[in-house]
């Protein structure tokens, strides 16, 4: 049990441990975490997307995407959400640097571009389910589009709530430089869904 | 404390970090986005055309994951944990392949019904 006490450098104890380690994201535990969870909901799409390729693979009668799709609808959506990736970027610099004005215009900017493109993809989910008939019971093609959609659409919810509570915080003046890391880690996922949509956009609409 | 003074440390390193320049990023990806439609429009053979589309999403992906996630200033044990899923999948979608491509469900009969709209309008 004693020698579970550490002796500080000093020679003096007890004492907090210390780390033998360096860390691999030194004072931001809460950015290595982001990357841990991302790595797994990476591993969720991506096996959504495996899984989508390989019943796709061989299946010659499977239905022509660019038919039941809008590419030219989706093509603005995808540019959409690129654009708030840069908006994101841009205001996590802004705090960064203490500038909270910048912060608050390019994170309202986010939040935006979050709507936008989740407004277009309801269209078109409206436009589907309602006028073309398909449902996620149709066949192997709807429901892999609605799945894989749906559960990005979600991620995508999840990010727009929590980049809006983080730009409510900047603009009541409770999110200072020093809480940077806060907006960093956001910023992780707002990203990694912005990488998951670019996948998605060329494997079920494109190819 | 230690922990407070490396926070700082940290703040001030990131900071200091040379920031990319992100609007070049962007005009990368807009240009690669353009790219990837006009592949898509252009109607090459489909070999072709899943090698392109494939390496042009993959270019947009190591850019975001670089520049926007900050990746390419991290420690580099950091791009393990981020490279991993892409090894996992990978190696998912070559198993499932040959399982699934023998499977009867998972083919669509020719005259399945898909929606309303008939497949040829």
């Amino acid at each position: 049990m004693s020698e579970a006490v550490a002796l500080n450098s000093h020679g003096h104890g007890p004492a907090e441990i210390d780390q033998t380690e360096p860390s691999l994201t030194p004072g931001n535990s809460g950015k290595l975490g982001m990357w841990i969870f991302l790595a797994g909901d990476a591993m969720t799409f991506g096996c959504g997307i495996a899984a989508y390729g390989a019943l796709r693979f061989r299946n010659v009668n499977w239905p022509d995407p660019a038919h039941w799709l809008g590419i030219n609808t989706t093509a603005i959506m995808t540019f959409i959400l690129i654009c708030s990736s840069v908006t994101m970027v841009e205001a996590l610099s802004g705090i960064q640097h203490g500038n909270q004005s910048k912060f608050r215009n390019f994170m309202g900017l986010t939040v935006l571009g979050g709507i936008a493109f989740l407004g277009m993809q309801a269209m078109e989910w409206h436009h589907l389910i309602g006028e073309e008939g398909l449902s996620i019971r149709t066949s192997l093609f709807s429901a892999t589009f609605f799945i894989l959609t749906g559960f990005h659409g979600l991620h995508v919810t999840g990010g727009v709530i929590y980049n809006g509570v983080l730009w409510i915080r900047g603009l009541m003046g409770k999110l200072p430089q020093s809480k940077a890391n806060l907006v960093e880690i956001a910023g992780l996922y707002w990203h990694f869904v912005d990488l998951v949509w670019i996948l998605i956009f060329t494997f079920v609409y494109l190819i | 404390m230690s922990t407070q003074a490396d926070a700082a440390q940290h703040m001030d390193a990131g900071a200091a970090h040379e920031e990319p320049n992100y609007i070049a990023v962007f005009i990368y990806l807009a240009i690669l986005t353009g790219a990837e439609l006009g592949v898509y429009a252009l109607g090459f053979p489909t070999p072709i055309k899943i090698g392109l589309l494939v390496a042009l999403a993959m270019a947009k992906a190591v850019l975001v994951a670089l520049y926007f996630m900050h990746l390419a200033v991290e420690n580099k044990t950091l791009w393990v944990i981020a490279g991993t899923p892409l090894v996992i999948v990978t190696f998912a979608y070559f198993m499932l392949c040959p399982d699934l491509s023998h499977r009867a469900w998972a083919h669509t009969p020719e005259n399945q019904t898909v929606g309303i709209r008939p497949a040829g309008e």
